[in-house]
């Protein structure tokens, strides 16, 4: 994957296989200790102990009962190979939790790319789901919940272009500002 | 600044979009792209985003774009379906967000299948 977002959009698909009706996406970035968490977390079936250990190993897993492939292996990789890692928690019809930390100072680190069109498909293309997606830099936050969205919207539907359009804008204007206004 | 207020404005000038569009019906083009690890990775990302700025931006009435997951051939991705009532479904693949405007002119508008993007083309 050529970037983050990419990874963060393959993993949420999980989710959203999964059952999920909620699904959190968490980028925060820390720039004194060069660190950036990517956290992917729903409200779906879960996952037994034994399936978290095989859906890291991506040679363990068989086509029949497989529900994530490659994706969170490759996903691991890229974390990894910054010098940071990632972790699975889940539990049976409570929900899983996907959480990577990469180091950004280091060359094998892979920018997270266009994050707002990450977000924008995932929310146009599954409307019947909630989406929270949470970006911080440094502890300043902002933060994109599509059940504020539908409330404003009331039966105007999410994936209407101009309403994706707007969140597009609202998610690249948001961060600049995290940025300091850039 | 992007606000709510700007959404609501939004949500107004939608909603009297809205009692037009309704009356699409069973003739309706389906646009699938496949956005499974291997349709991501090889770019399905921006081909989605392009179907969907076409078709907005040419007003398209009755063509829905939706997503699926692997379609089997993942040497061939970024796949994408497009599906018609009565009519065979057309299969490209290895799209890009710059072929993209020539199927929706093409196809959707004008019917004719693009064929050199197509599975029978490509894969020969």
């Amino acid at each position: 994957m050529r970037e983050l977002s990419l990874n963060i959009l393959d993993v949420a698909q999980n989710s959203i296989t999964a059952g999920a009706s909620l699904i959190t996406v968490e980028v925060n970035e820390n720039t004194v200790d060069n660190s950036l968490t990517i956290g992917i977390y729903d409200n779906g079936s879960g996952m037994s102990k034994e399936q978290v250990e095989s859906v890291i190993d991506p040679f363990f897993t068989t086509r029949t009962t497989r529900k994530v492939g490659m994706g969170i292996p490759l996903f691991k990789m890229a974390a990894e190979m910054t010098g940071g890692g990632l972790e699975i928690k889940s539990e049976l019809s409570v929900g899983t939790e996907v959480k990577a930390v990469f180091k950004t100072d280091s060359v094998d680190f892979t920018p997270l790319g266009d994050i707002a069109s990450t977000v924008v498909a995932l929310i146009s293309m599954n409307t019947d789901r909630d989406f929270i997606y949470r970006r911080s830099v440094d502890g300043r936050e902002f933060v994109l919940d599509t059940r504020e969205l539908k409330t404003i919207l009331g039966d105007v539907p999410l994936d209407t272009y101009e309403i994706s359009e707007w969140i597009k804008d609202y998610i690249t204007e948001n961060t600049n500002e995290l940025y300091g206004g850039a | 600044m992007k606000t709510l207020e700007e959404l609501m404005a939004i949500r107004d000038k939608t909603k009297q979009r809205m009692t037009v569009r309704e009356d699409t019906g069973d003739d309706a083009v389906r646009v699938v792209v496949g956005m499974a690890t291997c349709g991501i990775a090889a770019g399905a990302r921006p081909v989605l985003n392009a179907f969907v700025d076409e078709v907005a931006k040419r007003n398209l009435k009755g063509v829905t774009v939706t997503q699926t997951g692997c379609i089997g051939m993942c040497q061939y991705e970024p796949i994408v379906e497009v599906l018609q009532p009565g009519k065979e479904k057309v299969t490209y693949v290895k799209m890009t967000a710059e072929k993209v405007a020539k199927v929706v002119n093409d196809h959707l508008v004008n019917g004719n299948p693009v064929a050199e993007y197509t599975i029978g083309t490509v894969t020969k």
